[in-house]
């Protein structure tokens, strides 16, 4: 019913001026300005999650510190954990599918632009919803896995839970959204000759992620519901003592939990793959390979849940199993990586900022893929539980993966995006320091864990070893801080600068380097037809040459559609339905029904206004 | 509309008997879940409703199995519409029952082993 | 309503598929929805052999009250019966009523859609009827296990009813009102995917938890 449209009005048919004001914003559905917002506002709780970890930092530096209490402590790793997951990583992700995949594809914007702003909506109040908490003195404390029975009203009697608990609701509602969405942009809105495996990399790595979303948050979503039974209601789901099983939780955590890993570095993994092709001057490497690696790796992912639980005794079968099928998982990554470096192997290597970042992932990754196998291994893996080790191999492939596909990508894309490319000397200098302040920070780690220290303790006695390492792993967290630092100096600086990037800066080989930086609203003024997988590196052949730079045009008879501003009414119901929830037994059924009616009365506004 | 119809959007949905005879295979399917249940635990249930209790929770999948593909096939038009519905229809299905299954046995093994000692 | 031509060229799009946006937007729905049926029919399963104390659908040995109280079960299949029967119909109901819509027969159209409606709100109510009665003979969501688990899925699914029934109802308003025409009965179309699903949904959850003891 997204897209009915029971009217139609005439759209102003003269040449469309690009609107301005902030009204423009919040009404918008263009999937490019969408992107914008969700890059934004996804940078900024980045950042919230990084100041959260140098607290953490700060507090682990020396042995015995009392920086942060043991409740500020266990509050910020939970924030600093499920902010960068579902507030940074996966939105950052959001903001590249939005702003890319309808270019790559030849499309004039997404299947449903207006669902689009709901999901970006939500999104916001979701994240706000979350760290409101910290207002009211109740972050959430109990990791960003919130393992039963930690979590029982028993155990975590406060309103800190139920912030985690809704507050994720709110997100897996945005996150479901926006990939039935792109699931059907990806299929529908292809350009004529895009056939499937014709499709740019990027746009098939997160078609697959929008499978996962689509598949993995209906089980989160099932069993936080069923948390907010236990927590809400009475029932015993989790309540060992009513006849529950904590372990129930920890089952569906991770069969949503382990797809979510993949949803998290796919993208990243599409990304570097069309930075590489296009910096090595070489087409990619094996590209079906890539793609069915892909696809190979997301199915697997479904099926390896339980290597986070070899800990709590599932037997032998199960233990093996699950080592054996995540084990496999290391082949087709194994193709990935051979690919890629195939990529470059032979190339005329153009040494950029984003090809930096792009060869930097790779060798993070590997690492943080190697220490991954290790844990793969039941008997290895009770000694590597709940230590340091794992947090090392988290964060190599969480931030040497995903953060540097991503900063590769942001790099990578700038100019498209905003009409301007980023300093190449900044860009270098941010780099090095954020290799070099990662690996400080993580790789001791490894050591730490394998030496017993444990992870989510507040502190550790002076003594037992673990103080010099320590130091510099909070002495290096500060070094990729600065990094993050000389990043914001050059959007700032680059922000200053003319707005002069050529539509084509990288001499790319996809769809969106053909239209003038930053797009025009339309993206398309004439639909392409495709013939190939790099349709531009074609078309730069057959005139042996570059192409001229797109002229702007005005764009008349292009057919808009209309901005909304249902999509934020629905979405503020949506949180008020939730917030309602939570407050029942303050509220009553009121919160409750007062938001379902403003979600209803904004859904029939939406479904019955001119769509355009 | 009918000017108007592309291949793809008609495919000759089947015709209103067809409609009509799939839902009395349904409504008999049914009645055969519910007479299967009485048969072996209802009230009439005799010695031969004890000699088929090892097949019944198969039976009644199969049963069960059967209306759900009629309605998929035939009233959702996955056999006629285009491939890629059936797909993305069956595709969350397969990874759907392996879950259940998955889940039954890990928490069964859970519950005889772990949990009683 | 002026603008045929437009509706028309949205009814047959040109989409890379072939394929309606609007109509594969459903079928991705559906299809996550299977997972979140999925986990709560697994959340049903793994509990049926940890429910402490009754009323439970079948008799227990376990289920002795303290003061000795057998327990009866609780389950009426005929009621449920016929609330599953009905749910089938609607289905027939309502591919009649979009066979109609596709025509352009307008009464039809109101009439099979109307039918569905009914059945769906038999249903709707029968669930309500079912679980009062299950209340007042004792079996509340914090009871037991198989109150939980028994709740939250039916009424999850009774929820999906509820929608679907909220959502013809609007199409049942809009084809009253002659707005409903043949080259929109693809809106009619989204929503009787959505009905059938959650139909078919019963029919998993019928035997599941009705049947199989």
């Amino acid at each position: 019913m997204a897209t009915t449209a029971l009217g139609h009005r005439a759209h102003a048919a003269a040449g469309h001026a690009e609107p301005t004001g902030i009204w423009s914003w919040i009404t918008t559905v263009d999937h490019k300005r969408i992107g914008i917002l969700y890059g934004t506002t996804a940078f900024m709780f980045f950042l919230m999650g990084g100041i959260e970890a140098l607290l953490l930092r700060i507090q682990l530096g020396s042995p015995d510190n009392t920086f942060l209490s043991p409740t500020t402590y266990n509050e910020l790793f939970t924030m600093h954990g499920t902010t960068m997951i579902f507030l940074a990583i996966m939105p950052i992700s959001a903001a590249f599918f939005n702003f890319i995949i309808p270019l790559q594809i030849g499309a004039r914007d997404v299947a449903f632009p207006r669902l689009n702003a709901f999901s970006y909506w939500v999104f916001l109040m979701g994240g706000l919803f979350l760290n409101v908490s910290w207002l009211f003195g109740a972050a959430p404390d109990t990791g960003w896995f919130g393992y039963a029975n930690l979590t029982s009203r028993q155990y975590s009697p406060g309103i800190n839970v139920d912030f985690w608990l809704f507050g994720l609701q709110i997100l897996g509602v945005a996150s479901l959204a926006a990939a039935v969405n792109f699931f059907t942009t990806v299929l529908n809105l292809r350009a004529p000759g895009m056939r499937l495996m014709r499709m740019p990399i990027f746009t098939w790595m997160s078609f697959i992620t929008q499978v996962l979303l689509l598949l993995a948050f209906p089980v989160i979503t099932v069993a936080l519901i069923l948390l907010m039974f236990d927590r809400f209601f009475g029932t015993n789901f989790y309540v060992p003592s009513g006849g529950g099983d904590p372990l129930l939780w920890q089952h569906l955590f991770w069969i949503f939990g382990h797809p979510e890993v993949y949803i998290l570095i796919l993208p990243a993994f599409g990304i570097i793959s069309e930075i590489l092709p296009v910096f090595s001057r070489k087409p990619l490497f094996g590209y079906a390979a890539m793609v069915f690696s892909g696809i190979f790796i997301a199915f697997l992912g479904f099926g390896v849940w339980s290597h986070h639980m070899f800990a709590t005794g599932m037997g032998p079968i199960a233990d093996t199993y699950f080592s054996l099928v995540t084990m496999l998982i290391a082949i087709p990554t194994g193709v990935k990586i051979f690919n890629w470096l195939g990529t470059a192997w032979g190339g005329s290597i153009q040494y950029k900022t984003p090809m930096y970042f792009a060869l930097g992932f790779i060798a993070m990754f590997i690492i943080g893929g190697l220490s991954g196998v290790m844990h793969a291994s039941p008997p290895a893996d009770l000694q590597q539980t709940d230590t340091y080790f794992v947090v090392a191999h988290f964060h190599y492939v969480m931030f040497g993966g995903s953060i540097f596909g991503l900063v590769a990508g942001a790099y990578y894309w700038w100019p498209k995006m905003f009409g301007r490319v980023l300093n190449e000397r900044l860009g270098k200098w941010h780099f090095w320091l954020m290799l070099i302040g990662f690996n400080v920070t993580f790789f001791p780690m490894h050591i730490l864990g394998l030496n017993g220290m444990p992870r989510r303790v507040y502190t550790y006695p002076a003594g037992l070893g673990f103080e010099t390492l320590n130091l510099l792993e909070t002495i290096g967290a500060f070094i990729l801080a600065s990094s993050f630092a000389v990043f914001l100096y050059n959007i700032y600086r680059t922000w200053r600068g003319p707005r002069n990037a050529p539509a084509d800066p990288w001499n790319g080989a996809t769809l969106e380097w053909s239209i003038p930086s930053p797009p025009q609203e339309w993206n398309f003024a004439e639909v392409p037809v495709v013939h190939g997988r790099d349709p531009l590196w074609e078309a730069k052949r057959e005139r042996s040459g570059p192409l001229p730079e797109p002229a702007r045009v005005s764009g008349e008879g292009i057919h808009l559609p209309n901005p909304s501003y249902w999509p934020l009414v629905t979405a503020l119901g949506l949180t008020a339905m939730m917030a309602g929830v939570m407050l029942i037994h303050h509220l009553g059924p009121w919160g409750i029904l007062a938001g379902g009616a403003i979600m209803l009365f904004g859904i029939f506004n939406w479904v019955f206004e001119p769509a355009g | 509309m009918d000017a108007h119809a592309s291949p793809a959007s008609e495919h000759s949905h089947p015709s209103v008997g067809v409609y009509i005879r799939i839902g009395l295979v349904l409504f008999v399917l049914t009645a055969l879940e519910v007479g299967l249940y009485e048969f072996t635990y209802g009230h009439h249930a005799g010695p031969a409703g004890h000699a088929i209790e090892p097949f019944f929770v198969p039976l009644l999948l199969l049963l069960s199995a059967a209306k759900f593909a009629l309605v998929a096939m035939f009233y959702m038009h996955l056999k006629q519409d285009e491939r890629v519905l059936s797909g993305v229809f069956i595709f969350p299905l397969i990874i759907a029952t392996v879950l259940i299954f998955g889940l039954i046995a890990l928490e069964a093994y859970h519950f005889a082993f772990a949990r009683s000692g | 309503m002026s603008d045929h031509a437009a509706h028309a060229a949205a009814a047959h799009p040109d989409t890379a598929t072939g394929i309606d946006s609007r109509k594969l937007a459903i079928w991705t729905f559906i299809g996550s929805e299977c997972l979140f049926f999925a986990t709560l029919i697994s959340n049903y399963l793994v509990h049926k052999e940890t429910w402490l104390t009754g009323p439970g659908p079948f008799p227990h040995e376990a289920w002795t009250s303290p003061a000795g109280k057998v327990f009866e079960p609780i389950i009426e299949i005929p009621l449920v019966t016929l609330g599953t029967a009905l749910l089938l119909f609607s289905s027939l109901f309502v591919v009649l009523a979009l066979a109609n819509a596709q025509r352009g027969n307008r009464r039809g159209l109101l009439l099979w859609l109307g039918c569905t409606l009914l059945c769906g709100l038999f249903f709707v109510g029968m669930q309500v009827y079912e679980f009062t009665h299950f209340v007042h003979k004792g079996l509340t969501l914090k009871t037991n296990l198989f109150g939980g688990s028994f709740f939250v899925l039916t009424g999850f699914h009774g929820t999906h009813v509820s929608i679907g029934v909220l959502w013809l109802f609007t199409l049942w308003i809009l084809a009253w009102r002659g707005k409903l025409t043949a080259d929109k009965s693809l809106n009619l179309e989204i929503a009787a995917l959505y009905w059938h699903f959650v139909d078919v949904v019963w029919v998993v959850i019928f035997p599941v938890v009705y049947l199989i003891k």
